[in-house]
């Protein structure tokens, strides 16, 4: 296997051919629009169906349409283009149908800017479409991540039947490293009892539907649905830690931020101060257990995040009152320093946590 | 109290199959339910139609339908094919994600007018631009059904609805939108007629429309639109037969009959 130097969208690009992705549709949005271009050039030589819709919401509906054909089918976009797909993903969870949806995260609200930002962080993984659904939630911190989860995400999607949203950022997808791709081979799955192929006469009809009017029947399903979730939350939690052996205090980030926290663990050990990281590589379902765990022997966490913090109300379930939790956000598109990250810990553990 | 001599004594299926010819059946391709359509609504007619041809060109396993949100969102109740149902305005957008990755098939849209020209306008005028080889079933009613009789973007001038109680002004909402012209310009349009189900020879015509576009659905040569100007006889306020009239003396009237756009 011979590693190649990529930028994040294209890694990731790439992977979802390499995934057996049959049917890719976007739109346009910086900073991700590689992810289109790049399967324009490449998915028909490989006889795959790549498309640009005239929107966002056309494109989610073209994988909803897709997906309950029984393809794998994704898209991709960037905030602005997420919210707009909202109502769709909250389709394609209450309707069963497996897909992957990558949000390369921009800092906003509004139209905001086209510089990295974790501002939908709440958007992702407390159900940003109407209704009662969750979605397993990857974030990668590297463009072999960006490849990596590509495959994951699809696996995960067709396990539980539910779109799996991929979250990274503007500097993950824009930035080249090295990338190694997996052998992999698509697993065949049995869609025949539900995906709409065409009805034999030896089979029921299919259809594909979230509308359950009679309450007693959208409760059933609504706790149908909430069994798959509950059973993401016991198998799926994934995440990462760093120098957490001997912390007396911990960062805890995703993506981008985790990325520039490595560089701060290394300046604050320099100065003495014993930090470590926790990586969420889940956002949901969320590392809240281990997160508890971890805080048993920590004097203090930190989360850090580019945005004016969501994730850190997350880390205060995790830790539930044992410890005390601070935070430290960056925004406006802009990437906190590891110096200024250090700073922030250090005016921290003086002035509030010194004993 | 004894009520059983009160219910006249049924006799259906005591006859002899060989002493009568059978003249109507209702296809196959229909589920044997009861519909919660209103008495006198067109849904009900134009599913049976689209289903008989289904039946007729052998085709049930080849067609995938998509149900729209709006009083035929439960169609897959009734229509024994395999179908998805779409988001409110967004069954162009699905079916293309079918029929793109299953060119072979059949597969139409079943879409009313607040679904299609108003919040689905977008998705249905770029559909029909790629020319996405799929029907669309345009029932246009002037009228939101399930939510209750509010204005629609086909709704007549003048004509009352629950949110336009003085009648549709147009000085403030516009004219009412003429889908099928306006679609029939553009190149990916294949075959866009105009047609209505309230009378007899009117109900011919629209199953005639709907096998010509199954059928040239297997050209790959763009879309076909069919579009059936129904009634709506809860929220007109109109027993059916007032309906049937007021179709012909003024839904007819804004939206005339007949075929737009042929092939060649």
């Amino acid at each position: 296997m011979s590693s190649k130097l990529m930028k994040g969208n294209e890694a990731l690009a790439e992977a979802a051919i390499l995934a057996g992705c049959d049917a890719y549709f976007g739109y346009p949005i910086t900073p991700q629009s590689e992810v289109l271009e790049y399967l324009a050039r490449e998915m028909p030589g490989r006889g795959r169906l790549v498309m640009q819709a005239e929107s966002e919401i056309a494109s989610i509906n073209m994988v909803y349409g897709a997906a309950g054909a029984g393809f794998r089918a994704m898209t991709s976009s960037s905030s602005p283009g997420i919210s707009l797909m909202q109502e769709g993903i909250s389709y394609l969870a209450g309707a069963e149908l497996p897909c992957l949806i990558v949000n390369v995260n921009r800092a906003g609200p509004g139209l905001g800017t086209i510089q990295p930002g974790q501002g939908d962080y709440f958007q992702s993984v407390k159900g940003g479409g109407h209704g009662d659904y969750k979605m397993i939630v990857l974030a990668p911190a590297s463009v072999q991540e960006m490849a990596d989860h590509v495959f994951l995400g699809f696996d995960l999607a067709d396990k539980y039947r539910n779109p799996v949203l991929l979250l990274s950022d503007g500097a993950i997808g824009q930035m080249m490293e090295k990338v190694e791709f997996k052998e992999y081979t698509k697993p065949a799955i049995d869609k025949s009892d539900w995906a709409t192929t065409g009805k034999p006469k030896t089979r029921e009809r299919n259809y594909i539907t979230s509308l359950f009017i009679q309450p007693e029947r959208m409760e059933e399903h609504n706790l149908k649905l909430e069994a798959k979730f509950q059973q993401m939350r016991e198998e799926e939690v994934r995440w990462e830690e760093m120098n957490t052996e001997d912390a007396e205090y911990l960062f805890v980030a995703y993506g981008l931020a985790a990325r520039i926290c490595q560089k701060a663990i290394e300046l604050a050990r320099n100065k003495g101060i014993r930090i470590g990281l926790l990586r969420p590589i889940t956002l949901y379902p969320y590392p809240y257990k281990i997160l508890n765990q971890l805080a048993d022997k920590l004097k203090m966490v930190m989360s850090v995040e580019l945005n004016s913090g969501q994730m850190v109300e997350d880390v205060r379930l995790a830790v539930n009152g044992k410890i005390p939790v601070e935070f430290f956000g960056k925004l406006g598109g802009l990437m906190p320093t590891p110096e200024s990250i250090v700073q922030h810990l250090e005016n921290i553990i003086q002035y509030r946590h010194a004993n | 109290m004894q009520t059983d001599h009160l219910i006249p004594e049924i006799t259906t299926g005591q006859y002899r199959e060989e002493e009568y010819d059978l003249v109507y059946k209702k296809p196959s391709t229909l589920v044997d339910v009861a519909m919660h359509y209103c008495p006198g609504c067109a849904h009900s007619l134009v599913h049976k139609l689209v289903m008989e041809v289904v039946e007729e060109m052998g085709i049930q396993e080849k067609t995938i339908g998509v149900a729209p949100v709006g009083c035929a969102v439960f169609a897959y109740d009734y229509m024994d094919i395999d179908m998805q149902e779409a988001a409110h305005g967004r069954a162009c957008a699905v079916a293309t994600g079918i029929k793109r990755l299953m060119p072979d098939k059949y597969v139409f849209t079943y879409q009313g007018d607040g679904d299609l020209a108003a919040i689905g306008i977008g998705e249905t005028i770029h559909a029909i631009n790629r020319g996405e080889n799929i029907l669309i079933v345009f029932v246009n009613n002037a009228v939101y059904g399930m939510t209750s009789g509010q204005m629609a973007p086909t709704t007549l001038p003048g004509m009352w609805s629950t949110t336009s109680p003085a009648g549709r002004d147009t000085a403030f909402y516009g004219e009412p939108i003429k889908v099928s012209e306006l679609i029939a310009q553009l190149p990916g349009a294949y075959y866009v007629t105009r047609q209505a189900v309230n009378n007899a020879n009117a109900v011919r015509r629209t199953k005639k429309a709907l096998q010509n576009a199954f059928k040239y659905q297997e050209l790959h040569k763009g879309t076909c639109m069919v579009e059936i100007v129904g009634n709506c006889p809860s929220n007109w306020k109109m027993t059916p037969l007032e309906c049937s009239s007021f179709i012909d003396d003024h839904m007819e009237k804004v939206f005339p009959l007949g075929d737009i756009k042929v092939p060649k």
